[in-house]
């Protein structure tokens, strides 16, 4: 979908509950628009442009340019249309001899103190400055040159954007993106009068400031102020491609701002649903990577992993494949090979990988990065509500009165949807947040936690037992949602069950860690203070008891009737783009696409008849099974698209013994990953621009990803998977990817409804989508729970075994941060390298104190599992006894130390529990040597003149 | 796989549905999440080493263990590890 880089601005936004329909004349055209609407919006929505400079409809109405001025009969003065809202029968003008003189003076004062440097201007072309000028006619400027600002230094500091106050026009679109859309406040316009300048925190550099290079400003500067590096370099694009967001689970809609197959920049997409014209520093700047000179962009084979790789055609390294998946398969055994689907790649990706595991390879081996991270929502939400899947739009968040963030950090992890969650809070909604680490949410500007529980790493359920106690012994229960929607012999059970006295805040306080009437506090506040929505993340799945913590929530929603409506519900926040499209697939070795599962005949029959194939009505092996199988010789070939378990599976020497276990290890991706350097196949991969496809984010709504350049390899990722299963005597005949969704659709009761000319016309739609909801779903559980009845699930709180000792008595969680992204593959060759280069491990300043540990000091942490040096960040963001590291880098070991422990359910690892000792040293640990030389090995192995060499030598680290 | 792992994962199992008022029913959701989410072959290797090593047997919870008894034709009744 190309349309113009030119977005239509209304000027201002639409009232946020749009009221009663007002007729107004403007220039003698009658015009209807809701109650509310500004004058500007609406002579912009009848077609009349009014001259405007702070105005934009991205930002509330500020009224200081002067510049949109109109007449309004009756009414004296020049009122600016922006800021004044419509009436019924107003007669408006907007344009007249006053009116153009006026604005004529007010664009001259402007420009009087401008650089006329425009047509060496990077804006030269798309400049609001520009066009008005342009608009009210002006010929000339009288004042004679005085004191201006043309001198000003430009701030380069960003390595995105640049500052350039030599043209700014201090029309605070900056300062308010920052502050309404964002809402870091990282900008201020500092000064009166002639000497007002928008200034970053208190006279910082960008680079230096609070701002978190969302890119929000850049998007709200009328000139070029502020303007991308890319723009500076490259000049204006000519045309933009509507595309989604290969980064978080956010799937914000972005336009790929074009220079034929060049991208000049990314812009947030205004009519996304998803991210309504907001971004994060990834998904905005953070795309260099996919033209990156590390690229592998020819296939390549070797026997084994201590010979050189060799490059090969297509074919080659396909029959290669395919040859090895057969010769394992007759000496060992049908069930002796599978594969790993990723959330990074699409909708029809992952649907293709398990089609021809389930065909081709005639087994159910099967499995996704799901397994490691939010496996466990799948199972405790079909459980509970009837579908694997949260309930809520993202808008939601707009009418929720209670927020309940546990085990997410919406602000690092999720930043956009991070950004709606602030302006709800700054609007007056109550947050509780339960997480080990003072997380920005906790305290931020305009924003504070009513209840931050530091709960215990590892004590979530015994958390959640505990408030749903207060709520059923204090008689907080909706009686009327639970009589009306649930199973009463379940609620009778669970009401029982939480009423014990082992589960109230008094008996658990010690073991959470956290008062029991701040317990008590929490619980009241969620239970009674309006619509309550929890959002939680990988700090509720990533335990061994992920499973039952995501069932303690649905619990706690459907006692208190939080669900069905808008500003209520149970939100998992996915950590990757495409997490819930990957599970919708039918990626798991259990279930065939839609959530059914393989030994429901009725549904395998249906595929059976399509794909013309017997399908083996038997579970497969999950991830971790795979990798345990092969250690015992039974699991021999893995298929992995896109997936990287070397780096972000727990446990590193145990996924690294699985994978030199086996005997044809294939790996397709964009860059040699630390899995790659123990295969045997390597595939090249395209990047989300150079292919068709869809993304389902986590309030699942499909968006089309766009083809915006042809696949550096010559194939997109469909087509591989497509000759691989032609290799192995499985033709697979598509045209393109849309051809697959419409064989989703026609297999999947809740994606029947979607279709590419569907999703062009809607632009994205969250299933289910069929005839009963044929624009889709953005709230279910309505009337009724997926499942019927609402089931509630016992949560009897276990103990992690993995506990604190006089050994190892510090506990180990991890997480993500803002600027890197998961393994780091995209982001670390990215200038987003400048905010983390390195993980770090944050320690209380006592439990540093004790051990003699200062800040940066080069540390050793030690488990059951393994040993890894960081250097350390002292830090009171995480409470004594804990301690805290991200995984972004692979020198740093993060899941050598990870533990084998996982969910009981699903498997996911417990990668937020792991007991250590930490100590300070002079040295890397033996792993890291062990990796640092393992990497020089294999650069060494890779064909002479490769471009992959620099790969390795930026994860080779300490 | 390894019957130790195996036998960790089927105590975990039964950690969480011990919780069940009635012990019959729970057994069976034991064997139910068994069948629905481990591969045949994970399910034969805990029974082989159930039948084979006696420690595997003092390694079982006992809700486990006899679910497992109990159930042995749901959890093995069509093995395709072929």
């Amino acid at each position: 979908m190309t349309v113009s880089i030119y977005e239509p601005d209304l000027g201002t936004p639409a009232p946020a509950h749009g009221g009663a329909p007002v007729t107004l004349e403007i220039n003698g055209m009658p015009v209807t628009v809701p109650e509310g609407t500004s004058v500007m919006r609406a002579a912009a929505e009848a077609g009349l442009a009014i001259p405007k400079l702070c105005a934009t409809d991205s930002l509330e109405a500020f009224g200081s340019c002067r510049l949109c001025v109109v007449e309004i009969e009756g009414r004296r003065g020049f009122p600016a249309s922006c800021t004044t809202p419509v009436a019924e029968g107003m007669v408006v003008h907007t344009q007249s001899d006053r009116l153009a003189t006026l604005r004529r003076n007010v664009m001259e004062l402007y420009i009087s103190d401008h650089p006329l440097d425009c047509l060496t201007c990077s804006a030269n072309g798309n400049c609001e400055l520009q066009d008005m000028a342009g608009a009210v006619g002006l010929r000339e400027v009288r004042y004679a040159p005085g004191e201006n600002h043309l001198a000003a230094e430009v701030d380069t500091s960003n390595p995105y954007f640049q500052f350039d106050p030599s043209k700014c026009i201090v029309c605070s679109r900056c300062v308010r993106a920052c502050d309404e859309v964002q809402g870091t406040l990282a900008l201020t316009i500092d000064g009166r009068g002639f000497a007002s300048m928008v200034s970053p925190s208190a006279h910082d550099s960008f680079a230096e400031s609070e701002c978190v290079s969302c890119g929000a400003c850049v998007q709200a500067c009328p000139t070029a102020t502020l303007m991308e590096k890319s723009v500076v370099e490259k000049g204006q694009p000519e045309r933009a491609v509507i595309t989604t967001c290969a980064y978080c689970g956010v799937g914000c809609s972005f336009r790929a701002e074009m220079q034929g197959e060049d991208v000049v920049r990314m812009v947030p997409h205004k009519d996304g649903k998803a991210n309504h014209g907001h971004s994060c520093v990834k998904g905005r700047f953070a795309w260099g990577y996919a033209t990156h000179p590390d690229r592998i962009t020819t296939p390549m084979i070797r026997r084994s992993i201590d010979e050189p790789w060799q490059e090969v055609s297509w074919e080659e390294a396909i029959d290669y494949a395919a040859g090895e998946f057969r010769r394992l398969q007759d000496e060992h055994g049908r069930n002796a090979i599978g594969a790993l689907t990723s959330s990074r790649c699409t909708n029809e990706e992952t649907y293709l990988v398990q089609k021809l595991v389930r065909t081709a390879f005639a087994n159910n081996n099967v499995d996704t990065c799901a397994r490691v991270c939010h496996s466990p929502t799948g199972y405790g939400l079909k459980a509970t509500l009837g579908e694997s899947a949260g309930t809520q739009d993202f808008d939601s968040v707009h009418q929720a009165d209670v927020i309940f963030v546990i085990g997410a950090n919406p602000t690092d992890a999720h930043p956009v949807f991070g950004s709606m969650m602030k302006q709800r809070l700054r609007d007056g909604a109550k947050l509780i947040v339960a997480d080990p680490r003072r997380i920005e949410l906790v305290r931020s500007p305009h924003i504070a936690a009513t209840h931050h529980l530091t709960l215990k790493p590892g004590t979530n359920v015994a958390l959640l037992n505990a408030l749903a106690h207060v709520i059923v012994t204090e008689g907080l229960v909706d009686e009327a949602f639970v009589n009306a929607r649930c199973e009463p012999e379940s609620f009778a059970q669970w009401r029982a069950f939480v009423a014990r006295p082992e589960n109230a805040p008094e008996r658990l306080s010690q073991e959470l860690g956290v008062p029991a009437e701040t317990v008590r506090a929490a619980a009241r506040l969620y239970a009674t203070g309006g619509n309550a929505a929890i959002y939680y993340g990988l700090g509720v799945t990533e335990h061994s008891q992920g499973s039952t913590t995501v069932m303690a929530i649905a619990n706690l929603a459907m006692a208190t009737g939080n669900l069905g409506r808008p500003g209520v519900g149970v939100n998992p926040l996915r950590g990757q783009n495409n997490v819930q499209g990957s599970c919708d697939m039918g990626s798991f070795p259990h279930e065939l696409p839609g959530y059914r599962h393989v030994s429901d005949t009725v549904t395998r029959q249906a595929f059976e008849q399509a794909w013309g194939a017997t399908l083996d009505p038997e579970p497969g092996l999950r991830v971790p099974n795979m990798l345990d199988a092969a250690l015992a010789g039974q699991f021999h070939g893995l298929y992995l698209q896109g997936e990287d378990p070397v780096q972000s599976d727990p446990n590193t020497q145990h996924v690294q013994a699985a994978l030199k276990a086996m005997q044809c290890v294939v790996v397709q991706d964009l860059f040699l990953n630390e899995t790659a350097k123990y295969a045997h196949v390597f595939l090249p991969g395209a990047s989300f621009l150079e292919k068709d496809g869809t993304f389902t984010n986590a309030e699942r709504r499909i968006s089309r990803v766009r083809r915006v350049m042809r696949p550096r390899a010559g194939k997109a990722d469909w087509e591989v998977t497509v000759a691989l299963a032609e290799a192995l005597g499985y033709p697979m005949a598509y045209a393109h990817p849309g051809e697959i969704m419409d064989e989703i659709a026609r297999l999947t009761p809740t994606f029947t409804g979607v279709s590419y000319a569907r999703l062009d016309e809607l632009g994205s739609i969250q299933w289910p989508c069929n005839d009963s909801a044929p624009e889709g779903t953005p709230i279910m559980h309505r009337e009724t729970f997926v499942r019927g009845q609402g089931r509630f699930m016992l949560t009897a709180y276990v103990p992690t075994p993995e506990r604190t000792s006089r050994q190892r008595p510090l506990l180990l969680t991890t997480g993500r941060i803002l600027s890197q992204y998961n393994v780091g593959a995209q982001t670390r060759r990215t200038d987003n390298v400048h905010w983390h280069a390195e993980d770090r491990l944050e320690i209380h300043p006592s439990d540093a104190e004790s051990r003699g540990i200062v800040e940066d000091d080069w540390v050793a942490i030690a488990s059951r599992s393994g040993e890894t040096v960081l250097r350390a960040a002292v830090t009171e963001r995480v409470q004594p006894g804990v301690v805290y590291t991200t995984f972004h880098h692979p020198a740093s070991g993060a899941n050598v130390i990870t533990t084998d422990n996982s969910d009981w359910a699903t498997n996911c690892p417990e990668y937020k529990v792991t007991a250590v000792e930490v100590a300070r040293v002079m040295q890397p640990s033996d792993w890291q040597r062990e990796h640092h030389a393992f990497t020089a090995r294999q650069w060494g192995l890779l064909p002479a003149g490769s471009d992959a060499a620099p790969v390795a030598k930026s994860d080779a680290g300490v | 796989m390894t019957p130790d792992k195996l036998v960790d994962m089927a105590n975990q199992i039964g950690s969480y549905f011990a919780t069940d008022p009635q012990p019959e029913h729970a057994r069976r959701q034991i064997a139910e999440h068994m069948k629905k989410f481990w591969a045949p072959s994970m399910r034969v290797t805990l029974f082989e080493a159930l039948e084979r090593d006696a420690g595997v047997e003092t390694q079982l919870d006992e809700l486990v263990k006899r679910a497992l008894v109990e159930h042995r034709a749901l959890l093995v009744s069509s093995p395709s590890n072929a």
